[in-house]
């Protein structure tokens, strides 16, 4: 059950876009920086393979410019 | 304990997401994440609670969510004036080391070399007995106490009066000399009262923010954010003249680098500029600033026992002028490596009249061999220019730590001050004694030893007890190399009160149990004069106990009952009120403390109920009395200082044998030496050890890649730590940069124990090493 936390930067003027694209994603939260034009995202799927496609939903998106991984947990289910 | 899976999984995201926002910090300077404060606090009923921050100087409104006795939240106060709601990575996590495994929960003995759990009250019984048999045997000056910036205002209280007004020594000193005593001495000479006369305000109405060897972006993020946000804003400037390529460079309009030492010549060839260009305020220096010169040539307080005393001598305006002509840009720029072209846009910036300036310094001036001369320097521009005592336009220095203004400096922790004054002054020592209800001649006349020179006198055995509180000097001194071994000698007694391990408890006798910031009641003095109280939000594990409650323990043991009448469930309030007859007045009066608990936070002088936020300002300030627009009242002739201050070379300087600068200092992610942070995991995991720093030009010339060990050496002593080349800063060539909160890399046992004759103030920021593979 990974959970993964990434530097999401926005296409220029497109932060508010992102937020949003990245709000309706399932199994994704999105926390905002007040002051600059940068993302953090957190994961929580369910396995391997869930986590990868959510995370190729989130690169798909127009109003990104960079993902970049920063931590991530794999926690067993029964935890 | 069970813990639920979703509690662990939302505890898993919890710090999935901290250690973005932490990464984010290191690499976007001011960055902050307000709303996810908010949003990831635990739902449920918690009971929010006021504070301070227990970190750096910014002093940061906090509110601490607890839960059935615990703290499992911490988030911004909205209703500080300081932060708005906003933290910075350190003060977001900080709850988190308190349940740290190894935390220090009961008083431990070195019993046959082996460290046994004692009952409190009988460590507190070996203490007192300690002490009292070490001044029957040996004087009263043989015992010493050494403090904290970090100390509450009551704990300075009671350790001042126990050493001064009971014991009747001047034998206490606190890390704020390591860190503020340059400012300090900068005020007094300068305008005879000591603190900033503006306040963080002032951010909102300044065109300029000139940042003087301050990497504000990582040491007090909160305060650069709003410089960050007046920058987006207005389009003010910020100005970053450093001798490093730092996070605060990065994010500044300008970086202009220098030669370590030499912006004593860069400051006085901005005044030279000011002067020759017709940019002097002639009015306000004629009516509001007097001219003087000291003593030059002064020494480093290399050799034990080193004295010093300024001789200040008047001089004229033209006499200044004439000094002034050696500090020509095109004679400084062949020093400092700074470009005339700078140094006349920095002495521009000044010199024009719409627009208003702040500078801004913290360790880079003061721990700084001449500390006190650069930060005469430094008043002596805006005093020329009279830019000063006014929103947006003022000299700011910034505080390292939580009540570095508070305690060290209010209160009066150093071997010299009292509550009010110093004890060279009768009248002070009059104060004190009626207050304390002490015989005037119990109070000594004369300062002791400074904090260097009070580890010397450990390590020459003249101190023969000595009690430490909420401070870790075995890490956090210059030059340990020699004072872990002074330490360690049989000589001395060394009792430590802390919430941690650290390699000072390491060489302890006794080790007391002391509360975390939350786990007592306390008030903290931030760098903008504002007082914070908070009360106690939890309960500390095992017997942790204030180290106030502890310090009035002792002094009762020792048959000083009668001076220390305080209640332990009260104690905090009574103290706070006895401290508060030392500032009655205009000038310094602080608020009564049902105004703190409701507050969140208050300005001194604080004068028919409310803050003063520009002292010497007759618009803002109801002590000005000389019917001017400006008073400063701390000299008696209510004039500031202009003083004429020469450069001087570093104490050492790199040569053939050792040919590299060293410069030490601090990251985002650590406090100081690390006993805290570095047991909070996201912060650790984000800097789990130190490093040396290299200019990519030197690393290459060395042979040296990124992450290969490499031995720093100096005449004192080395270290060996992996190099960094052009990661987190950026050194000058010829120079190296170590910071120093990793207590396993001691990089202090390399630095240097010269410090500035005025303040006493050790130079952390220049010494010479040579580096090797390791």
């Amino acid at each position: 059950m990974p959970i993964i936390s990434y530097l999401a930067h926005p296409q220029d003027g497109k932060k508010e876009s992102l937020i949003n694209e990245i709000s309706q994603l399932s199994n994704c939260e999105v926390i905002p920086a007040e002051n600059k034009d940068l993302l953090i995202v957190v994961t929580d799927t369910n396995n391997k393979e869930e986590d990868e496609q959510l995370k190729e939903k989130i690169e798909a998106l127009d109003s990104l410019k960079l993902l970049a991984m920063v931590s991530g947990f794999d926690t067993p289910k029964n935890n | 304990m069970y813990t639920s899976l979703t509690n662990r999984r939302s505890f898993i995201k919890k710090m999935a997401a901290a250690a973005a926002m932490t990464a984010a910090a290191t690499m976007f300077p001011g960055i902050v994440f307000a709303k996810e404060q908010e949003a990831g606090i635990p739902s449920g009923n918690l009971d929010w609670k006021k504070g301070p921050c227990r970190f750096c100087g910014v002093g940061c409104g906090i509110l601490v969510g607890v839960e059935n006795g615990k703290a499992v939240a911490v988030k911004g106060d909205p209703n500080s004036s300081v932060n708005k709601g906003l933290l910075c990575v350190k003060g977001y996590h900080q709850t988190m080391c308190i349940q740290a495994k190894d935390r220090l929960e009961h008083a431990l003995v070195k019993k046959n070399g082996t460290y046994v759990k004692t009952p409190l009250n009988e460590a507190l019984d070996l203490v007192a007995s300690k002490m009292k048999e070490t001044i029957e045997k040996h004087g009263k000056d043989s015992v010493a106490m050494y403090t904290s910036g970090q100390s509450t205002i009551p704990e300075g209280y009671v350790a001042s009066k126990l050493m001064k007004g009971a014991i009747g020594t001047n034998n206490l000193d606190c890390n704020a000399r390591l860190c503020m005593a340059s400012a300090v001495a900068g005020f007094l000479t300068t305008f005879g009262a000591d603190e900033p006369m503006g306040c963080y305000e002032d951010f909102d109405y300044a065109d300029y923010y000139v940042t003087w060897g301050n990497n504000m972006a990582e040491m007090h993020p909160v305060l650069f954010s709003r410089m960050l946000e007046q920058k987006n804003k207005r389009g003010s400037k910020i100005i970053d003249f450093a001798t490093r390529t730092s996070r605060s460079s990065a994010a500044s309009d300008k970086s202009i680098l220098f030669e370590p030492q030499t912006d004593l010549a860069v400051g006085n060839a901005i005044c030279y500029e000011i002067i020759k260009n017709g940019w002097v305020n002639k009015t306000f220096v004629e009516k509001h600033c007097n001219l003087s010169k000291g003593l030059t040539n002064m020494g480093y307080g290399l050799e034990d026992n080193y004295s010093f005393t300024d001789k200040p001598e008047k001089i004229n305006f033209e006499e200044y002028k004439a000094f002034l002509e050696d500090y020509t840009p095109e004679k400084v720029a062949k020093i400092s490596r700074v470009s005339v072209k700078d140094i006349k846009y920095l002495a521009s910036i000044f010199g024009d009249p719409n627009k208003k300036v702040m500078s801004l310094w913290c360790m880079g001036v003061n721990q700084h061999t001449r500390g006190t001369w650069m930060n005469n320097i430094i008043y002596n521009i805006h005093l020329l220019t009279g830019k000063i005592s006014q929103p947006g336009n003022g000299p700011f220095s910034l505080t390292g730590q939580p009540s570095a203004c508070g305690t060290a400096r209010e209160v009066g922790t150093f071997t010299h001050k009292l509550p009010k004054g110093v004890v060279m002054n009768p009248e002070h020592r009059e104060l004190a004694a009626k207050i304390w209800k002490v015989p005037v001649e119990r109070i000594p006349a004369k300062p002791t030893y400074h904090t260097t020179e009070m580890f010397r006198a450990v390590d020459r055995g003249d101190i023969k007890f000595i009690w430490t509180q909420v401070v870790n000097p075995l890490v956090s001194l210059p030059r340990t190399s020699r004072f872990r071994p002074g330490m360690e000698k049989d000589s001395c007694f060394v009792v430590v009160s802390d919430v941690f391990p650290t390699p000072t408890t390491d060489v302890a006798d006794v080790i007391l149990p002391a509360s975390w910031h939350i786990e007592k009641s306390g008030l903290y003095g931030n760098s903008e004069r504002r007082t914070q109280h908070w009360d106690k939000m939890i309960e500390g594990p095992g017997e942790t106990t204030p180290d106030a409650w502890m310090t009035i323990q002792v002094a009762k043991r020792m048959g000083y009952g009668d001076l220390f009448p305080y209640s332990e469930e009260n104690h905090v309030e009574e103290i706070y009120n006895e401290y508060r007859q030392f500032h009655e007045g205009k000038k310094h009066g602080m608020a009564p403390l049902e105004v703190l608990k409701k507050e969140s936070g208050v300005i001194w002088p604080y004068v028919d109920g409310k803050s003063t936020q520009w002292r010497f300002n007759a618009k803002f300030d109801p002590a000005c009395s000389n019917g001017e627009d400006f008073h400063f009242y701390g000299k008696p002739d209510g004039k500031a200082v202009i003083w004429q201050r020469p450069y001087e070379p570093a104490a050492e300087s790199p040569d053939e044998e050792y040919p590299f600068w060293l410069n030490t200092g601090r990251v985002i992610e650590h406090w100081h030496t690390g006993s805290m942070t570095r047991r909070i995991s996201v912060l650790h995991k984000a800097m789990p050890h130190s490093y040396v720093e290299f200019h990519p030009k030197d690393a290459k010339a060395l042979g040296i890649r990124n992450g290969e060990k490499v031995k720093v050496s100096s005449r004192r002593g080395s270290c060996v730590l992996p190099a960094s080349i052009n990661e987190r800063g950026l050194p000058t060539q010829g120079q190296v940069f170590v910071p120093f909160f990793d207590e396993n890399m001691l990089i202090n046992d390399v630095t240097l124990d010269a410090f500035c004759p005025i303040s006493k103030e050790p130079d952390f920021k220049k010494c010479a090493v040579k580096i090797e593979k390791a």
